[in-house]
C-alpha cells in the first residue's frame, strides 16, 4: 500500500454545520449551529463528546440518544461518515449542513446506537467480517488480544494512522493483486503490475451503495436529494479478482449488479465470476442469452421503447470512494489497496441511472 | 464433495438449491406448521438475474410461559417432550410472533439467521422480552458475548433492524457436522442437506426446532 495515499487518506476531514432539530430547541435566541470537522473515516455519533456540551443548556430534560439528519433523511451511524457524504450529497456541500437529534431515536431505521461500544463493535465485526473474506478465516481478529483490540479501536477513534499500522500488520490481511506478498510495498505501482500481466487472485471485501437515480440531469449540482434509503440498493458481496487479466474498478462494479449489467462476451464472463465456479459457468449462459438479446434488438430497432426497456443498461453516473471519482478503467487491486477503509472494506458509492419506459413515446 | 477437503462452506447457487428442498421437506413433514418460502430479490427486474433470495418463515407464535410450543400455531396443542434445561418462565401470557429469515451471506458464504419479533398489534418486541424468550443457553451466551453472538443488525433486504445470529464460526461447525457423518465419509457433501444439518443448530439458539424425521428423513436419503 502506498504510505502517502494512506496519510491522505487518514486525514481527511468534512466541514460539518450541526443545527439542532428546532423541536428539541428549549431557548431562546435557539443556539447556533456547531462548526466541526468530521473524519471521514469516523462515524457520526462519536461527535458526540463535543455535540452534547454545545447543546446541553438548549436541550429539554430527558434521555439522550444522538442521532442525525440530512434533508429529513436519518443518517445510519454505521456507515462511515465520509460515506455518507459521497453518498448522498451529489455535489458537495461545504460545510454539509446536518441535522442534530437528541430526543426521538427512529428505531424503526436505524439499528439502535449505545453509543461508542456499538460503534466499537460494529467496527470489529466488520473487520472479522473482511479477515474472513481475505484470508478464509477470522482467527487472527478473534484472537487478537485485548489491548491490540483497544489500541486498534483507539487509533481509528482518535486517527492516529501509526498506531494503526503497528497493530493492524499483526492481524497479516495480506494486500490483493500485488504477485509477490512478501516484496516491499512501498512504491510498487500497479501499473507495472498490470504490464506484466500478473495479477494475483483474491477476494476483496466491498460495501457497494447505489443510488438509483431515475430522474435525469447532467449536472449533479441538479440531482435530486436521496430522501428515502429505500432508493439505495446496498451490496454487500465481496469482489473475486481473476488470475492474469487487468480486471478493472469498472468490471469490479459490474461485478456487483449482475441485475443491472449483462455480461457481453465469454471473455469478461469469466472474470466477473462473484462467487464460485458454478456462478461462472451460469454467467457464461446468460452470456450467450444475452447474445441472442442484443440481435434482437438490433432486428427491431424500430421498435424504441420497447427495445429500451428490455435491453438498455443503466448509465453508472458516478462512482466515488473516498471522496475521489476514479477513472473506470484504473485497476481494481489498486483501489482495493489504497482506498479501503481501516476495517479492510472498500466502500463504493455509485449513482446510476436506471433507464424507464417512456409512456409518452409509445 | 469429499467432506475431508470441504470447508463447510456453500456457493449462493447450492444456497437457491438447498432452499427449495429444504422448503420442500418442510412442508412434508410439518404440514400443520407454516411453510418456509422462498422470497425473491430483484434489484431490478431482469431476466438474466441469477434468483438472489432468502427463506422466510412468518408470524411463528409464541405463548409467552409455554417455552415449548415455539414452532406451532395458537391453537396447535400438539404435546412435546418437555426440557426443563430450556424451560424458562415467562412473565405474562401475552401473544407474540417471530419472523425468521435465512439469508446468504456472500462475506461467509454460509447462511445466517435474521429474526425479528412482535406483538399482536404489530408493535415490536423490546430486546429484554425476546431474551425472555430464547433458551436458557443463548442467555448465557450472551452474557459472555454481547456484541459478537446476537446484535441487531441491518436486514440485507430489507433495509431494516433485524436480529441476526453471528455468522464468523458457521463453516467450521458445519465442517465437523458433517466430518462426524458416517454416511457423509462414503458419499460426499450433500448439498441438499446442508440447511437442514445447519438449522438443527442455529434452531436451538433461538428455540425453533426441527423434527427428528426430518433430520432422520435427510440421511436415509443419502
Amino acid at each position: 500500500m502506498d504510505m502517502e495515499a494512506q496519510r491522505f487518506l487518514w486525514e481527511g476531514a468534512i466541514p460539518l454545520q450541526i443545527h439542532l432539530h428546532e423541536s428539541e430547541v428549549t431557548t431562546l435566541p435557539s443556539p447556533p449551529p456547531a462548526l466541526i470537522l468530521a473524519p471521514r473515516l469516523g462515524y457520526l455519533p462519536l461527535l458526540a463528546s463535543h455535540l452534547k456540551p454545545y447543546f446541553s443548556t438548549a436541550l429539554p430534560p430527558g434521555v439522550d440518544t444522538i442521532w442525525f439528519d440530512y434533508k429529513g433523511l436519518p443518517l445510519k451511524w454505521y456507515i462511515p461518515t465520509g460515506v455518507l457524504f459521497d453518498l448522498l450529497c451529489a455535489e458537495p456541500e461545504r460545510p454539509w449542513n446536518l441535522t442534530v437529534h437528541f430526543r426521538g431515536y427512529p428505531g424503526n431505521i436505524l439499528i439502535p446506537c449505545e453509543g461508542e461500544d456499538s460503534i466499537k463493535w460494529n467496527f470489529i465485526n466488520s473487520l472479522k467480517e473482511a479477515a474472513y473474506i481475505i484470508n478464509g478465516n477470522c482467527k487472527n481478529v478473534m484472537n487478537m488480544s485485548q489491548p491490540d483490540q483497544v489500541e486498534l479501536w483507539r487509533s481509528v477513534l482518535n486517527g492516529n494512522l501509526d498506531s494503526y499500522r503497528r497493530v493492524s500488520s499483526k492481524l497479516k490481511l495480506e494486500a490483493v493483486g500485488e504477485m509477490n506478498s512478501s516484496s516491499p510495498r512501498s512504491r510498487l505501482s500497479m501499473g507495472e503490475v498490470d504490464v506484466s500481466g500478473q495479477v494475483k487472485p483474491g477476494r476483496v471485501p466491498v460495501r457497494l451503495y447505489v443510488w438509483n437515480v431515475s430522474e435525469d440531469f447532467d449536472d449533479l449540482e441538479d440531482a435530486p436529494p436521496v430522501d428515502s434509503w429505500d432508493k439505495v440498493s446496498y451490496i454487500n458481496r465481496p469482489v473475486e479478482i481473476q488470475e492474469g487479466r487487468c480486471f478493472t474498478l469498472h468490471d469490479a462494479v459490474k461485478s456487483l449488479l449482475p441485475d443491472y449489467f449483462v455480461v457481453k462476451s465469454l471473455g469478461t464472463a469469466e472474470s466477473l465470476t462473484v462467487v464460485g465456479d458454478d456462478e461462472q459457468r451460469v454467467s457464461s449462459e446468460d452470456a450467450s442469452d444475452d447474445k441472442k438479446a442484443e440481435e434482437e434488438v438490433e432486428t427491431s430497432s424500430d421498435d424504441h421503447v420497447k427495445a429500451s426497456y428490455e435491453h438498455e443498461e443503466p448509465e453508472i453516473k458516478l462512482v466515488r470512494i473516498q471522496g475521489i471519482e476514479p477513472k473506470l478503467e484504473i485497476p481494481f487491486s489498486w483501489v482495493a489497496n489504497n482506498l479501503m477503509h481501516p476495517e479492510h472494506f472498500l466502500h463504493i458509492s455509485v449513482y446510476l441511472k436506471v433507464r424507464q419506459v417512456n409512456n409518452t413515446m409509445s | 464433495m469429499e467432506v475431508l477437503s470441504w470447508d463447510g462452506t456453500l456457493s449462493s447457487r447450492d444456497f437457491q438449491a438447498a432452499a427449495r428442498v429444504f422448503a420442500e421437506n418442510w412442508k412434508q413433514f410439518n404440514p400443520a406448521l407454516p411453510p418456509w418460502t422462498w422470497v425473491p430479490c430483484l434489484k431490478q427486474p431482469s431476466r438474466l438475474s441469477q434468483e438472489q433470495g432468502y427463506l422466510s418463515l412468518e408470524k411463528i407464535c409464541l405463548l409467552g410461559s409455554n417455552k415449548e410450543d415455539e414452532q406451532e400455531d395458537v391453537d396447535e396443542e400438539e404435546p412435546e417432550p418437555v426440557d426443563n434445561a430450556t424451560l424458562i418462565e415467562s412473565a405474562g401470557p401475552q401473544v407474540c410472533y417471530y419472523d425468521f429469515h435465512i439469508v446468504y451471506s456472500d462475506s461467509y458464504r454460509v447462511p445466517v439467521l435474521y429474526f425479528r419479533g412482535y406483538y399482536i398489534d404489530g408493535q415490536p418486541l423490546a430486546w429484554d422480552e425476546i431474551e425472555k424468550d430464547l433458551p436458557a443457553c443463548s442467555s448465557k451466551v450472551l452474557l459472555e458475548s454481547k456484541w459478537t453472538f446476537i446484535t441487531q443488525e441491518e436486514h440485507p433486504h430489507l433495509n431494516r433492524p433485524w436480529y441476526k445470529l453471528h455468522p464468523c464460526g458457521t463453516s467450521e461447525w458445519m465442517k465437523l457436522l458433517f466430518l462426524g457423518d458416517e454416511s457423509l465419509a462414503t458419499n460426499g457433501v450433500a448439498v441438499e442437506q446442508y440447511l437442514v444439518s445447519w438449522l438443527s443448530v442455529v434452531g436451538q439458539v433461538v428455540g425453533l426446532r426441527i423434527p427428528f424425521d426430518m433430520l432422520n428423513h435427510h440421511k436415509s436419503c443419502n
